[in-house]
């Protein structure tokens, strides 16, 4: 079955030769102009400065990576655990698997909370998206997406909605009614459209714009209503596998991370990529923010876990042990950030003290790979989704 | 696609990434000291409404099973 799929870019008349084509948005000297992809060649041939070739630029490049790497040396004076050794030692913690949820017939993908701190939405591998609620366990929707593997689920604020997208290259939003006979795929509605895989997709602080990561290497901002195309983002050089938004008293910024090892903060008006962090050693499989906005953790194939603080614009913590060895599949933190929950390959979920980078708990129970782990929006509990088909809720 | 066209796209991607670079290279950073400091204080400073961190009684979570209730 074939769908046509569009790149995620703006389609129109060229700023320079008027044709009608897909358009390269690109900056020149801070400002923002929409050339087709062969003008930018043509330009990029021509406006060489006397004396400017791959190699001049090459070689500025790597004096600019060098000149980066000083820069953020220069103010590494301490390490995180170490300025947290005074803070007391978490005690002992108890958490136990308080309810499960059982009616996926594969492998959940992936969930998320609803603001009301009940209801979860999940999806699987064999394309059923279902909303539960966690309290009672009762599903209380479920539609079919016509994709296996849906990857990304989201629920937007309102909790009037909810959003899911995989293999089928797109970012459906479908409307949640009190009615249960209702059919909900009647209602869907297709928003975003990329060229590969959505790996990932939550909406803004409003029920009206998307935020989608793609295998194709791109972040799209999308308008719900209308589909458009509000803003897209270039700057991977692999498929993105996640995507957080900042927490909203800290602005209009996101985080991303991708098969291509890199973590990348965006800024949501311009499209820019305004920070990069390369440490990981394989792709990135989850990226989480800080409560407070000012760092943000990351889970990756390496088998680590790292903090990354924005305004130190550096790697501040790793959270790794010998005996693990399996990927980390899903990040996030508590409410506080003090504690991070890690979900890994080898069936088990990890409890990090944030601060002292040390382990607190290793939690047992799913029978197979750990997908996804979401804390609830007021911190009484978390949730892990996993290959095994079933959902636990932890507190 | 001839030569030419391979080494413009080199080029311009090289340049993409100088300018990528200095962007990155211009920002403001503070030590990280300071960033711990302030990471410090925001944990301590929550942890009080942190329900996982502190743990809250089993009456008030939804999702810890209460005793059950015996009927005299």
């Amino acid at each position: 079955m074939c769908d046509q799929t569009f790149l995620a870019i703006t389609f129109g008349p060229c700023d320079n030769c008027s044709q009608n084509k897909p358009l390269m948005n690109i900056y020149l000297k801070n400002e923002p102009i929409n050339y087709c992809s062969l003008c930018v060649e043509l330009m990029a041939c021509q406006g060489l400065a006397k004396g400017e070739t791959t190699n001049t630029l090459k070689a500025e490049s790597e004096s600019l990576k060098a000149k980066l790497e000083e820069e953020r040396a220069k103010l590494h004076d301490v390490e995180l655990h170490q300025v947290a050794e005074k803070i007391e030692a978490l005690g002992q913690f108890v958490m136990k698997t308080r309810r499960t949820l059982k009616g996926h017939g594969n492998k959940v993908l992936c969930m998320d909370w609803c603001r009301d701190k009940r209801r979860i939405v999940s999806s699987s591998q064999d394309g059923k998206v279902i909303v539960w609620d966690a309290y009672t366990t009762n599903k209380e929707h479920a539609v079919t997406m016509p994709c296996t593997w849906v990857m990304a689920c989201a629920y937007a604020p309102s909790g009037c909605a909810v959003a899911c997208g995989g293999l089928d290259n797109k970012c459906s939003v479908y409307p949640l009614s009190l009615d249960k006979n209702e059919n909900l795929a009647a209602k869907k509605k297709s928003v975003a459209m990329h060229t590969n895989y959505l790996s990932s997709c939550s909406f803004t602080n409003s029920d009206m714009q998307i935020l989608t990561s793609s295998g194709d290497g791109t972040c799209a901002l999308w308008d719900v209503e209308s589909g458009q195309l509000l803003q897209s983002f270039h700057g991977h050089s692999a498929d993105v596998l996640s995507l957080h938004l900042a927490p909203s008293e800290t602005g209009n910024t996101f985080v991303s991370g991708g098969c291509d090892k890199k973590a990348n903060v965006w800024d949501m008006r311009s499209g820019q990529n305004v920070q990069s962090f390369e440490t990981h050693e394989s792709d990135i499989n989850s990226v989480k923010y800080y409560p407070s906005g000012d760092a943000f953790a990351t889970g990756s194939d390496d088998a680590t876990c790292r903090l990354y603080d924005l305004r130190a614009d550096r790697e501040v913590a790793i959270y790794s042990r010998d005996s693990i060895i399996f990927g980390a599949s899903s990040v996030d933190f508590s409410l506080s950030g003090r504690l991070l929950f890690a979900g890994y390959n080898d069936y088990s979920i990890n409890v990090w003290d944030v601060l002292k980078g040390t382990r607190v708990a290793i939690l047992f129970g799913h029978e197979n790979r750990v997908s996804t782990v979401r804390v609830s929006p007021d911190g009484t509990a978390f949730c892990s989704g996993s290959w095994d088909n079933t959902l636990r809720i932890w507190a | 696609m001839s030569s030419k066209m391979q080494s413009s796209n080199n080029i311009a991607q090289a340049r993409r990434t100088v300018q990528q670079l200095r962007v990155e290279a211009n920002i403001e950073r503070i030590k990280v000291s300071k960033a711990s400091a302030d990471l410090m204080n925001y944990c301590s400073e929550h942890a009080k409404y942190d329900p996982l961190l502190m743990g809250i009684p089993a009456s008030e979570n939804p999702f810890k099973d209460r005793k059950p209730c015996t009927i005299l």
